[in-house]
C-alpha cells in the first residue's frame, strides 16, 4: 500500500514555469546594473549611495504601509526596489538625500500603494515620484554636473556645485540653455552631464537587450517609442541640426533608453495586448516630442510616459485581441 | 515546412522539451492481465452505459457487457475472461463513485463469439458505423466523445479528416509509441475512416519532437491520394481540436461551433488504431496505452493494459514510487485530472498517470495580478485572461461574458506562465458555470 497522505488535489494545469513576480524583478534589476556602473564611474560612488538609499527607503516605505494597513508584507517581490532604482537613475546626482527619500515617499506611498499596490496602480511610481520632485524642487532637480567631477559623497556642497554646473545636451539643442553640444559618441557612452541612470544610452540599451532576451519585455514598446520618436526628429530637425544629428542626439540625449526600455514598460501601467503596447509606445514618442520640441520642458520623457499610462485603459478596450473563431473574422474571410 | 497555430506554450526545460525524455525511447510493455478489473460503465463523455450482465455471470472478453444508453453514449466490453463478482458503484477517476462492473479474471483470455474480422468493403456505411458504435470506440485523446456520433454528424458537413498525433501534453508519450511501434494499425484505420466520411483529404499531424516516426508513416502513405502527413511545430496545446484545425488547414472553427463547422472532423491517433482492430480483427476497445510517469516514479515507462486494470498495478509495474507522492495526476499536467489514490480503474482515455514527488503547481498565497500580459500573448483562443480573471475575481458575470469567458477552452497556458500564479483557469472554470447556469435561468424565466 502506498502512503498517499501528502497527496494534494488542486486543479489544473499542475506545473507552472519558472518566472515568478520575484525572478522578473530580479532580472529588472540586474538589467539596470550596466547603467548603475557607468553612472558611478562618471560621477563617483555617490550615485551607488543615491540608488541604496532610494531602494531602502522604497522598501521601508512599503513594508509600513503593509503593516498599517494589515496588508501581508510585499517587498520580498522586489518591485519596490526596483522603483527605487528606477526614481534615483531619474534625479541628477547632486539631488539631497532628503529630496530623494520624499520622492520615494511620493512613489510608492501616493502612486504605488494607495491605489492597491503593484500591479493596480495607473501611473509609473517612480515618474511619479520625479515628476512630484520636479514641481516641487525645479532647480535642485535641474542641476547638473559635469561628468568626472567628484561630488561629495554625504554633502552635495553647493558651492563648489555652482562652478561644475553643466547642461543637458536637449537643453543646449532646445536653446534654453548656453554650452558646447557634446560628441554623438560621448552621448551613446555616457560621458555627459543629465540625469543618474540617464546618461549612457549604450549601457541601458545593453539592459534592455538583457530584458528581451530574458522575455521580461517584448519589443513592441520600445520599439514602437524609439521608432516614433527617430522618424519625428529625423524628419523635423531641431535647433539647426542635420536630420541624422537631430536624430542621434534626441535617441541618446535625456532618458528615452532608459523611458524606452524601463519605464515605459512597466507592467501595471502598460496595455496588456502587442497592438496595445506598439499604439502606447507610439503615443510616448509623439508626445516625448511634442513636448521637447514645443513644451516649456527640455526633456519630455517623462511627461509622455506619464499622460499615456493614463490612457492605459482606453487603449486595452479597444485593442482587444480578436477571439479566435469570431463572428466578425468569418465574414471577412467567407 | 511545418504547421502551427498562434499562442501557446513550451512547457520543459532545455534539455527536456516537453518533459518526454523519461518514456519517449521506451518501447510498449503489456502489462500482465490482472487478477481484476474494474470497469465503470462511464468511459465517455454522454449518458452511461447499461450493465448488460448481473452478479455471478461468465462473461469472454471482448464480450459486450453494458450497452450505450443513449445516441450519445458508447457500451463497455469485458476486458478479459471470467466472472461478473459486482456490479456495484466504485471509485472512478472524475473522484465520484460510477456505477462499475468488477470482472474476476480466470486468466484464460477466451474471446467472445462476436470478436470477428468484419467485411468492410461489403458493409453499408450506416453498418459500418454500427459496427464502430458497437466497438464501444470514442475518442481516445482523452476527450473521450463517441466516435459514431462524430462521424455520423459530420457526414456531409466534413471535407477534411485531421487525425490528432499532436501529443503536444508534456509528459505523455503513448501516441508516440504508437505511431513508431504500431503505424500500420492507425494508417489502416485512418483508411478506414476516410471511405466511412468520404472526405477529399486527410492529413496525419505530428510535432516535430515525433520525427523518428515520420519516415515509416511516409512509406506507409506513399502513393495516397488522400492522406497526408503533416508535420507540426512543437507547441501546446497543439493537440485541441480547435488549434490543431487551424494549424494544418488555416480554418478558425466559429465561436460557439463545433469542428464540423469548419469542416473537420479530427480523430485521436490511437482511436484510428481502434477503428483498425474494430474492422480487422473485430476487436472492441479492451486496452489502453498508458504513460506512467513523472519525478515520484522510480522507472516511468509506457504501458499498455487492460481497461478497468488498478491503477496500482501500473505504479508496480514502474517500480512504485521513489518517494510518498505530492501530486497524483491521470492525464498529462495541463488538463489533467489530480487524484487522491491510484485505487481507479484504466478507462477508455486514460492516456497517461503521472506522479509527483515536489510541488509543481507553485501555488502561492495571496497570487497579485501585475498585469505583465503574457497570458494574453499565449491565450491560443486569443482571450483577454488578466481582464477576465479581474471580472471574475469581482464575480462580474457580464463582465466575464463581454470578455468571451464561455471561449476559454481550459487549456492552462495563461495559468502556466502567469508569473503570479493566480489559478486562472479554475477561476474561468467557475466564471463559465455561473455565466452558463444565469443563462439558463435567464431562459427559463424567458419561458414563464
Amino acid at each position: 500500500m502506498y502512503d498517499f497522505s501528502k497527496v494534494v488535489i488542486t486543479s489544473s494545469p499542475h506545473i507552472k514555469s519558472k518566472e515568478d513576480t520575484q525572478s522578473i524583478m530580479l532580472d529588472v534589476l540586474i538589467a539596470l546594473i550596466p547603467s548603475l556602473a557607468v553612472s558611478t564611474y562618471i560621477f563617483g560612488f555617490r550615485a551607488i549611495l543615491m540608488t541604496v538609499v532610494s531602494v531602502a527607503a522604497c522598501m521601508v516605505f512599503e513594508a509600513i504601509y503593509d503593516r498599517i494597513v494589515g496588508k501581508p508584507n510585499t517587498i520580498k517581490d522586489l518591485s519596490a526596489a526596483v522603483t527605487g532604482v528606477l526614481l534615483a537613475f531619474v534625479c541628477p546626482v547632486t539631488l539631497p538625500y532628503w529630496m530623494l527619500i520624499i520622492g520615494d515617499g511620493i512613489a510608492i506611498i501616493v502612486a504605488k500603494c494607495l491605489f492597491g499596490g503593484l500591479g493596480k496602480n495607473f501611473i509609473n511610481p517612480a515618474l511619479a515620484g520625479r515628476a512630484f520632485l520636479l514641481a516641487s524642487w525645479p532647480v535642485a532637480m535641474t542641476t547638473w554636473v559635469r561628468a568626472r567631477s567628484s561630488v561629495g559623497l554625504i554633502s552635495n556642497s553647493t558651492e563648489a556645485l555652482d562652478a561644475m554646473t553643466s547642461a543637458t545636451p536637449l537643453a543646449i539643442i532646445k536653446g534654453t540653455a548656453e554650452g558646447e553640444l557634446p560628441s554623438i559618441a560621448s552621448m551613446f557612452l555616457g560621458s555627459i552631464g543629465g540625469s543618474m541612470g540617464e546618461v549612457s544610452a549604450i549601457a541601458l540599451i545593453i539592459g534592455g537587450v538583457y530584458l528581451l532576451v530574458r522575455k521580461v519585455i517584448t519589443i513592441h514598446i520600445p520599439a514602437a517609442y524609439i521608432g516614433t520618436v527617430a522618424v519625428l526628429t529625423f524628419l523635423f530637425p531641431q535647433g539647426g541640426l542635420g536630420h541624422l544629428e537631430s536624430m542621434l542626439y534626441s535617441l541618446f540625449g535625456g532618458g528615452l533608453m532608459l523611458g524606452a526600455f524601463f519605464m515605459a514598460t512597466d507592467y501595471s501601467t502598460s496595455p496588456v495586448s502587442r497592438k496595445g503596447q506598439v499604439v502606447f509606445g507610439i503615443g510616448c514618442g509623439l508626445l516625448t516630442v511634442m513636448i521637447r520640441y514645443f513644451g516649456g520642458y527640455p526633456e519630455g520623457v517623462c511627461y509622455s510616459i506619464l499622460l499615456m499610462n493614463t490612457t492605459v485603459w482606453l487603449i486595452d478596450k479597444y485593442t482587444r485581441p480578436t477571439k479566435f473563431g469570431a463572428p466578425a473574422k468569418q465574414k471577412k474571410e467567407g | 515546412m511545418a504547421y502551427t497555430f498562434r499562442g501557446g506554450i513550451h512547457p520543459g526545460t532545455k534539455n527536456d522539451p516537453g518533459f518526454k525524455s523519461a518514456t519517449n525511447t521506451k518501447p510498449i510493455e503489456v502489462l500482465k492481465a490482472p487478477d481484476k478489473v474494474v470497469l465503470p460503465v462511464s468511459m465517455h463523455i454522454g449518458a452511461p452505459a447499461k450493465p448488460l450482465v448481473k452478479k455471478g455471470d461468465i462473461v469472454d472478453m471482448g464480450q459486450m457487457i453494458a450497452e450505450a444508453g443513449g445516441f450519445v453514449s458508447a457500451p463497455v466490453h469485458a476486458s478479459v475472461s471470467g466472472k461478473v463478482v459486482d456490479v456495484v458503484p466504485m471509485l472512478h477517476q472524475n473522484g465520484s463513485k460510477v456505477l462499475s462492473i468488477v470482472i474476476e479474471n480466470d486468466h484464460e483470455d477466451r474471446l467472445h463469439e462476436s470478436v470477428k474480422p468484419k467485411d468492410f468493403e461489403s458493409m453499408s456505411n450506416d453498418e459500418r458505423i454500427q459496427a464502430l458504435w458497437d466497438a464501444g470506440i470514442v475518442g481516445h485523446g482523452g476527450a473521450t466523445f463517441p466516435t459514431h456520433v462524430k462521424i455520423k454528424s459530420g457526414i456531409g458537413k466534413c471535407d477534411t479528416i485531421l487525425i490528432n498525433g499532436a501529443e503536444c501534453e508534456p509528459y505523455i508519450t503513448s501516441d508516440h509509441r504508437l505511431l513508431l511501434e504500431r503505424p500500420e494499425e492507425i494508417v489502416e484505420g485512418v483508411r478506414y475512416l476516410v471511405k466511412i466520411m468520404g472526405v477529399k483529404q486527410a492529413f496525419i499531424g505530428i510535432e516535430l519532437n515525433k520525427e523518428d516516426t515520420f519516415a515509416k508513416i511516409e512509406q506507409l502513405l506513399a502513393g495516397d491520394p488522400v492522406i497526408k502527413l503533416a508535420p507540426l511545430e512543437c507547441r501546446y496545446p497543439q493537440g485541441a481540436e480547435k488549434q490543431l484545425i487551424n494549424a494544418v488547414t488555416g480554418r478558425e472553427v466559429p465561436s460557439g461551433k463545433l469542428p464540423a463547422d469548419a469542416g473537420c472532423a479530427v480523430f485521436n491517433v490511437d482511436t484510428a488504431g481502434a477503428v483498425y482492430r474494430c474492422f480487422a480483427k473485430g476487436m472492441p476497445v479492451i486496452r489502453r496505452v498508458v504513460t506512467v510517469s513523472g519525478s515520484a516514479i522510480n522507472e516511468p515507462k509506457n504501458l499498455e493494459a487492460r481497461t478497468g486494470t488498478c491503477i496500482t498495478e501500473l505504479i508496480d509495474a514502474c517500480g512504485g514510487f521513489k518517494s510518498a507522492p505530492n501530486k497524483l495526476l491521470a492525464g498529462g499536467p495541463m488538463m489533467g485530472v489530480a487524484q487522491f489514490t491510484t485505487d481507479v480503474p484504466v478507462l477508455k482515455g486514460t492516456n497517461a498517470f503521472l506522479a509527483f514527488c515536489e510541488d509543481e503547481d507553485k501555488r502561492v498565497e495571496n497570487p497579485t495580478c501585475i498585469r505583465c500580459g503574457r497570458c494574453v500573448g499565449v491565450c491560443p483562443m486569443h482571450l483577454t485572461p488578466v481582464y477576465m480573471n479581474m471580472f471574475a475575481a469581482r464575480n462580474d458575470l457580464e463582465g466575464c461574458e463581454e470578455y468571451d469567458v464561455l471561449d476559454c477552452i481550459e487549456c492552462g497556458s495563461c495559468a502556466y506562465v502567469c508569473p503570479a500564479r493566480i489559478p486562472l483557469v479554475q477561476q474561468f472554470r467557475v466564471a463559465k458555470m455561473r455565466v452558463q447556469e444565469k443563462r439558463k435561468a435567464a431562459a427559463a424565466a424567458a419561458q414563464k
